[in-house]
């Protein structure tokens, strides 16, 4: 694990950071609400208790750049920027939403914002990445591309295939490993056969491990592995470990967990909570400012839902339309 | 316009695109010659085929990638460029590959555009061999159009001779949606004529190779060439039109119907196996929509229900043959019930 402690970013990627973690937060935490409700259709998977993560990676991208997600995928979404109303009606399968309520949850997306789409098949974003990755590299546009795999991930044919050929092609692509502890139901330790970061070099990938719970140790990482493909060093890899508050999906009785863990979690691995002693400490944002974020993001969160509430729903119509540009 | 092989016209059209796309490139296993464009390379040999013999050495390695044996990262990258702006050609090489790395093509390219609610396009094309005939066995050999058929948001071809290889290759590597291009591997020899520069082809438009008004066959991929065998022994005793519909998926429903509606009568010729297959589903369309103009039952000719055997003998005799074609062309004309009601009749009244 990498520990030394980061220098922090500016002023402005603070705030950004810091607002962006706080809309995952309270979004998700409403979501869940909502879930409980029997308001949001079909299968969730919360990203909640790994929020440095999405945005310790995303605060370095742009637009232009790519990410390709997991089912897990709302975290990374609001981090790469989409629109929490967009997201709100997508959820609810709603008309208007990103997707036009055709994708849900586990295929939310906004490709002009970078971002290809939460990915119902575990494995299946690396290589999607990888092609984002090789567009970059044939178009010498300078952009990096992402590809977030879980823990569970890791494990699938598709994330050694892709990693493999991104040294062969040296393709500007960074393997963002949120390693939370479990794939699905099945206990990480119990899964994975060896040390991710260490499996991650035997590729010939650059690889750190790093605190997936301090956006600022996330962010550290981040910017080493995007310099590095935006300058032509090929791919890198980032195991940050990172903890799943929520089961597998909402409604999860999670029978393989201990109660106790879930609590002790809450407690001490709180990325929000980590972000804020820290700042404080340095003096970097005051308490205030937090504050009013926390404030407005609340308003906004309630304002995205609710309109995804009060939204018609889809016209039948749109059965039948996007299976095709042409036909 | 010169004669070309099917190979060769295959690669008349990834040159031409190339040349005039610079977001056209090629990815795939051994097609810049396995080297990948290290120097002193074989660069340019072109595949197990030579299909993409001599792009390397044209176009360079930005734009003809060798790469592993990965097959699921070459359909995800060609998938995640194709979403990002550029106009993949992946090549598959056997399409019986297709089972390790279907993922990335059926539930990755082909759904992006309705799962993201039509803000995307995936432009790609995913080349390959299909068919039997060269005693390569049951995983190298498969007719998979069917299963590709099956699935929506992909389009589906599958040429049956030089020239409308290149105008569909052309066709689909500008198509906005993912296509799966299929090269019968025992037609890459056959030749014909194929002017020299670049035209297309439209998807879902069939082609009537054999004029004819007693019969109507719809043959595909291959099986077009032994229906018209077939249709030129018969001249003069029989009249038969042949159909070759070009692409699976869209299929060219209309241009049987308007056919039966002439004939009455219909043989379907296809090399891949019979349940849920493209046989079926147009005697299916025919029964439907054109039940009314039926003067016998339609005849389905195709492979058995089994994998590809490699001895040549059984080989031979997986593949329909022309012998097979004719007899239920006749069939056609005589019969009004299938041999096989008749023998359920006969043992359902002892």
């Amino acid at each position: 694990m990498t520990t030394a402690t980061p220098k922090l970013p500016g002023h402005n990627t603070l705030i950004d950071a810091y607002r962006k973690m706080r809309e995952i937060r309270d979004f998700e935490t409403r979501i869940s609400k909502e879930f409980a409700a029997r308001t949001v259709p079909g299968m969730t998977h919360l990203y909640i208790g790994q929020e440095a993560v999405a945005v310790g990676v995303c605060s370095h991208l742009n637009e232009t750049d790519a990410i390709a997600s997991t089912h897990r995928g709302h975290g990374h979404c609001i981090a790469k920027g989409c629109d929490l109303t967009g997201m709100a009606l997508e959820l609810f399968r709603k008309k208007g939403g990103l997707c036009k309520g055709k994708g849900g949850s586990m295929h939310i997306a906004d490709v002009s914002k970078g971002m290809l789409g939460a990915n119902a098949i575990v494995g299946g974003a690396a290589p999607l990445a990888l092609g984002a990755a090789l567009t970059a590299k044939v178009t010498k546009s300078g952009a990096v591309s992402v590809a977030f795999a879980g823990d569970g991930a890791t494990n699938q044919g598709t994330t050694f295939e892709a990693m493999n050929m991104a040294v062969v092609l040296k393709l500007p692509v960074i393997f963002a490993i949120e390693n939370n502890g479990y794939g699905e139901h099945t206990a990480r330790d119990y899964a994975v056969g060896a040390d991710l970061t260490e499996r991650t070099r035997a590729f010939g990938i650059p690889a750190v491990k790093v605190d997936g719970t301090d956006f600022f140790a996330v962010h550290a990482a981040m910017a080493e592995a995007v310099e590095r493909g935006r300058n032509g060093g090929g791919p890198s890899a980032i195991e940050a470990v990172a903890y799943r508050w929520h089961g597998h999906f909402e409604g999860d009785a999670q029978a393989y967990r201990d109660k106790a863990e879930i609590k002790r979690l809450r407690e001490t691995a709180d990325p929000l909570q980590i972000f804020r002693e820290r700042v404080l400490a340095e003096g970097a944002l005051t308490a205030e400012v937090m504050d009013r974020i926390d404030a407005e993001v609340a308003e906004a969160v309630h304002q995205a839902v609710e309109t995804a509430l009060a939204a018609p729903v889809p016209d039948l119509s749109e059965l039948l339309t996007d299976v095709y540009v042409s036909y | 316009m010169a004669i070309r092989s099917f190979r060769e016209a295959i690669n008349d059209a990834l040159r031409d695109a190339l040349s005039s796309d610079p977001t056209v490139i090629l990815i795939g296993e051994d097609i810049a010659g396995g080297g990948g464009g290290i120097p002193g390379s074989h660069g340019s040999s072109g595949g197990m085929l030579g299909v993409t013999k001599g792009l390397f050495n044209k176009f360079g390695p930005d734009r003809v990638i060798d790469t592993p044996i990965s097959e699921s990262a070459i359909m995800g990258a060609a998938a995640g460029a194709a979403l990002t702006g550029l106009r993949p050609v992946a090549e598959l090489m056997f399409m019986d590959f297709f089972g390790v790395c279907f993922d990335q093509i059926y539930n990755q390219a082909a759904k992006f555009r309705y799962m993201f609610g039509g803000t995307t396009r995936t432009p790609m094309v995913v080349r390959g061999m299909v068919g039997a005939g060269f005693g390569s066995a049951a995983q190298h050999s498969q007719a998979l159009w069917p299963i590709f058929t099956h699935i929506p948001g992909l389009k589906v071809v599958l040429p049956s001779n030089p020239y409308d290889a290149k105008g569909l290759l052309t066709r689909a590597i500008r198509d906005d949606d993912p296509v799966m291009f299929l090269e019968h591997k025992v037609l890459y020899d056959t030749k014909g004529e194929v002017p020299d520069h670049s035209y297309e082809i439209p998807f879902g438009v069939g082609n009537v190779t054999r004029r004819g008004k007693d019969v109507t066959v719809v043959a595909f991929g291959r099986m077009v060439l032994f229906a018209n065998e077939v249709a030129d022994k018969l001249a003069g005793e029989i009249s038969v039109e042949v159909i070759d519909p070009r692409t699976t998926s869209p299929l060219d429903t209309e241009l049987m119907l308007e056919s039966v509606a002439k004939t009455g009568r219909l043989v379907v010729v296809d090399e891949a196996t019979p349940l849920c297959s493209l046989a079926s589903e147009v005697i299916s369309v025919i029964a439907t929509d054109a039940h009314g103009f039926l003067r016998s039952a339609p005849q389905k000719i195709t492979a058995p229900h089994t994998p590809v055997p490699a001895a040549p003998v059984l080989e031979r005799a997986y593949i329909p043959q022309p012998d097979r074609i004719e007899a239920a062309i006749r069939a056609t004309m005589t019969d009004r019930v299938p041999a096989r009601h008749l023998a359920l009749i006969a043992a359902m009244n002892p």
